[in-house]
């Protein structure tokens, strides 16, 4: 019996409990991350931003929650319900399942697993399938369009960001996420010949996670609302929250693969914890993002994909030769 | 290929017009908030500001209107209605003065051709109300208004005639 507890229940208790943490702290960050973009866009435009709800509008983000589940959640006549409940909460759940390979410390990962970066691009490639499921199940064109613009964007942008991993591999040595960031102790991989990559996979995050200046999904001037026109209340929610976890997801990758994940600029400051440094790099990314939301105007849809196919993949595609043949010659000597 | 093309091209494919526009938006993080937090903070208004109506009174509390009805003559939204007979004393009063603020386009001109500056658009624009009703606004509101709003009407009207 006790064998039994040890070995099985213990370890999942842990398991679940880390689980528990994780789903919490992303959904905190996610909530806040709307209360922080609308405090910079705000200070931007010379606004204050929410300051009406608890102090200095802390408690924006709850009020917004309490409002979106009490609203009536319309489906329309025409759709097919599974599939249109079953989308936004599939882009939520894998949103949510990308963090189980990322490490927070050395040593602090749920999922040490050799492949973790495998992983990332297999969960953030089936967030395709969320955007073109609703698109497809809300039965309107203006969803339907808004869907496959969607897919065509992240499809296109996936391929370099693909290439721009390849980078970081060859360099690392490595598929572990740990390992890649323990292999930039010496130095963080922006600060080396990866440092192109590093701005091009940002450009990528930006546009696989349909954030301005490519966010043309919601489009509104010319396709109303793009994949999510037809939702509303808790289930348009799950689609606006997940679409922030996934940003959050995506500074994530880059803090590990081009900022050094938990390590600290300095050897002198490495008494400060190394999840302190993660979470720092992460709102630094987000800070990016919503900076760049609001300096750039939107891309036309022929630029975007312009920029995808005929300048992001040739370089990446360049770089990964470039890398190689360095790392070959480095290799050599 | 000259000089100047090749700074231009290096310039753009380095990213420099956004790397300006970033740098621009960051120094207005900094920038002072223009947010005027209404209701507890409110904008200045113009001595001429256009708002809520309202009928005056000489200091002796007699009515200032003399019901000429240039008001409801001129009024483009056809808003004021106005029905005047002799009052007690001989002189020429209304005895209606109305005025559908669901009609009127505050557009002034009341005030602009009033003889005797009894009708006057205040500096109150607070006045929402739940109904339609409640905005068919009579004489006695009219009145009403003018004395609750008088002692900034005059000097509302008295910075005017000193600008002009």
């Amino acid at each position: 019996m006790d064998d039994l507890i040890n070995t099985y229940f213990l370890p999942l208790f842990w398991m679940l409990l880390g689980i528990g943490a994780i789903i919490g702290v992303v959904l905190g960050a996610t909530a806040y991350l709307t209360y922080a973009e609308r405090k910079v866009l705000g200070a931007i435009q010379l606004r204050k931003g929410p300051n009406v709800v608890g102090p200095f509008g802390l408690l924006q983000p709850m009020a917004d929650g309490l409002k979106v589940m009490f609203k009536e959640t319309i489906l329309p006549t025409k759709a097919n319900v599974f599939l249109f409940i079953a989308a936004p909460v599939f882009t939520f759940l894998l949103a949510l399942s990308a963090w189980a390979v990322i490490p927070f410390d050395a040593g602090l990962v749920l999922a040490d697993i050799n492949v973790g970066v495998l992983y990332l691009l297999a969960i953030s490639s089936l967030g395709v399938y969320a955007i073109i499921i609703a698109g497809w199940a809300s039965n309107s064109k203006y969803s339907l369009l808004g869907g496959l613009r969607s897919a065509a964007q992240m499809v296109s942008y996936e391929v370099s960001i693909g290439l721009i991993i390849v980078t970081v591999l060859i360099q690392a040595g490595s598929l572990n996420l740990s390992e890649i960031v323990e292999a930039q102790t010496g130095g963080w991989y922006v600060f080396s010949i990866l440092l192109p990559m590093s701005v091009l996979f940002f450009a990528s995050a930006l546009a696989e996670t349909n954030r301005s200046p490519f966010d043309l999904p919601e489009g509104e001037s010319e396709l109303v609302g793009g994949f999510n026109t037809e939702y509303s209340a808790m289930i348009f929610a799950m689609f606006f929250l997940g679409e922030y976890a996934n940003m959050i997801l995506m500074s994530a990758m880059a803090s590990l693969l081009f900022l050094g994940g938990w390590l600290p600029p300095f050897e002198a400051l490495s008494f400060v914890p190394g999840f302190i440094w993660f979470a720092a790099k992460i709102a630094f990314c987000l800070f990016l993002f919503l900076w760049i939301r609001g300096t750039l105007p939107r891309y036309r849809y022929d630029q975007l994909m312009r920029i995808g196919w005929k300048f992001f993949l040739p370089l990446s595609l360049v770089w990964v030769v470039v890398v190689a043949t360095v790392k070959m010659i480095g290799g050599a000597s | 290929m000259n000089k100047a093309f090749l700074k231009q091209r290096l310039k753009y494919w380095l990213g420099g017009d956004i790397l300006a526009g970033l740098a621009l938006t960051f120094r207005y993080i900094f920038k002072p908030k223009v947010t005027i937090n209404y209701p507890y903070e409110k904008g200045r208004l113009s001595p001429r500001f256009r708002g809520e109506h309202a009928l005056r009174r000489y200091t002796d509390g007699t009515e200032r209107c003399i019901a000429c009805k240039l008001c409801e003559a001129v009024c483009p939204a056809l808003a004021i209605t106005i029905e005047a007979a002799e009052a007690a004393d001989g002189s020429r009063r209304t005895t209606r003065y109305d005025i559908d603020m669901t009609k009127c386009i505050n557009c002034g001109l009341c005030q602009e051709v009033c003889p005797v500056e009894a009708i006057v658009e205040g500096p109150n624009f607070e006045y929402a109300t739940w109904t339609h009703e409640e905005l068919l606004y009579d004489k006695a509101r009219l009145l009403d208004n003018g004395d609750r709003w008088e002692p900034i009407l005059a000097a509302n009207l008295e910075a005017d005639r000193r600008k002009a």
